[in-house]
């Protein structure tokens, strides 16, 4: 972040950081009044978010930094496959999803990385 | 407590430990631990400082705002850009705040009681918060939210730190499994939340759209990927209720 790096880091952190983060809780802190947690608007927005976090997400595991990236892409998505397995059989416990997702990484990782 | 303190000031005090105690024993502390340990290490792999991370922690306290935020110091990507994609990750914030405070006001309350609390407004604390402040007495119900919010921000700030200089230390296999804590721990709790229809094909219409806008270089592929994504998760929802 060419721009990020002009700035500094606190000065970037403040603005595209605390600032548009800390702007939606005090619309709600002002806007409380009125608004159920069922309307549209809530349910897009909450909708929107989702899809967002599941690009995030999708994006640190594809594009990886720093040592991640030095463990081949195959391995990073069989990993993801086993926490999610993990999870279910785990009936639904999020704590065994991340162990087995970290797990393969580690076993992966050691056993077929170059 | 001292013996001259008022008994419902001491039994604030009380409710703020009681919270404090349900952080650290509630299921979410060790998914915040691993969350963080995650975000230390990747704070390390971009070359910010563990201060920044915690200043970080502090001020913007949402994990997926701060990890978009720190990496975009590596990924690269313009302010605005960075900007957009944080406050639309944010805005679930939004109806969060809307739905918790109803539960922390009294008739009583002034506005700057409640900034606190919707500043701790966040994923686990709000989950949290739901299920236990129906339980407590309303007029302490502020106090032990805020006892439970510092317990998860300050365990954050610590495990940040413990990431940060174990991804210095360690081997590069474990580092890259630290820095894997991050999007697994996201993926799951994002799955376990995702109950409603709507939720789940959000998520999986995020996981796909996502990859595809950044391996074309799109600009704000985030963006697009929640707005587009989202949208059509919600219109498809909408459609399915019409037709029933």
């Amino acid at each position: 972040m060419k721009a990020a790096v002009e700035l500094g880091p606190y000065v970037t952190l403040i603005l595209v950081g605390f600032l548009p983060n800390e702007v939606w809780r005090l619309l709600g802190l002002v806007l409380a009044r009125g608004l159920d947690e069922g309307s549209e608007l809530v349910v897009w927005s909450r909708a929107v978010a989702t899809a967002t976090l599941a690009g995030v997400i999708a994006k640190l595991i594809l594009f990886s930094t720093g040592e991640l990236a030095g463990i081949p892409l195959s391995i990073r998505l069989g990993a993801a496959a086993c926490a999610f397995v993990g999870y279910m059989i785990a009936k639904r416990s999020v704590f065994a999803g991340v162990a087995a997702g970290e797990v393969a990484l580690l076993v992966g990782g050691y056993f077929f990385a170059p | 407590m001292p013996d001259f303190l008022p008994s419902s000031q001491s039994s604030a005090v009380a409710a703020f430990f009681d919270g404090l105690r349900s952080a650290v024993m509630s299921v979410f502390f060790l998914v915040l631990a691993g969350t963080y340990i995650g975000m230390g290490a990747l704070t390390h792999s971009v070359d910010l400082s563990p201060l920044w991370l915690a200043l970080s922690t502090v001020l913007v306290w949402a994990a997926p705002a701060q990890l978009i935020l720190i990496s975009s110091f590596g990924t690269g990507g313009t302010l605005i850009e960075v900007a957009i994609a944080v406050t639309l990750s944010a805005m679930r914030l939004f109806p969060m705040v809307v739905a918790l405070l109803p539960l922390v006001r009294r008739p009583d309350s002034r506005m700057r009681d409640l900034v606190l609390p919707a500043h701790f407004t966040a994923v686990s604390m709000w989950v949290e918060s739901l299920r236990l402040l129906p339980l407590v007495p309303s007029e302490r119900r502020l106090a032990f939210c805020n006892g439970l919010s510092s317990g998860y921000m300050g365990s954050a700030v610590i495990f940040g730190c413990i990431g940060y200089y174990l991804a210095a230390g360690l081997p590069a296999l474990l580092s890259g499994a630290l820095l894997f804590l991050t999007p697994m721990s996201f993926f799951i709790s994002t799955v376990n939340n995702a109950r409603l229809l709507v939720d789940r094909l959000s998520l999986m219409l995020g996981l796909v759209i996502a990859p595809l806008l950044a391996f074309w270089a799109l600009p704000l592929d985030l963006l697009w990927t929640g707005i587009v994504g989202g949208t059509a998760a919600y219109a498809f929802n909408r459609m399915r209720e019409a037709a029933q």
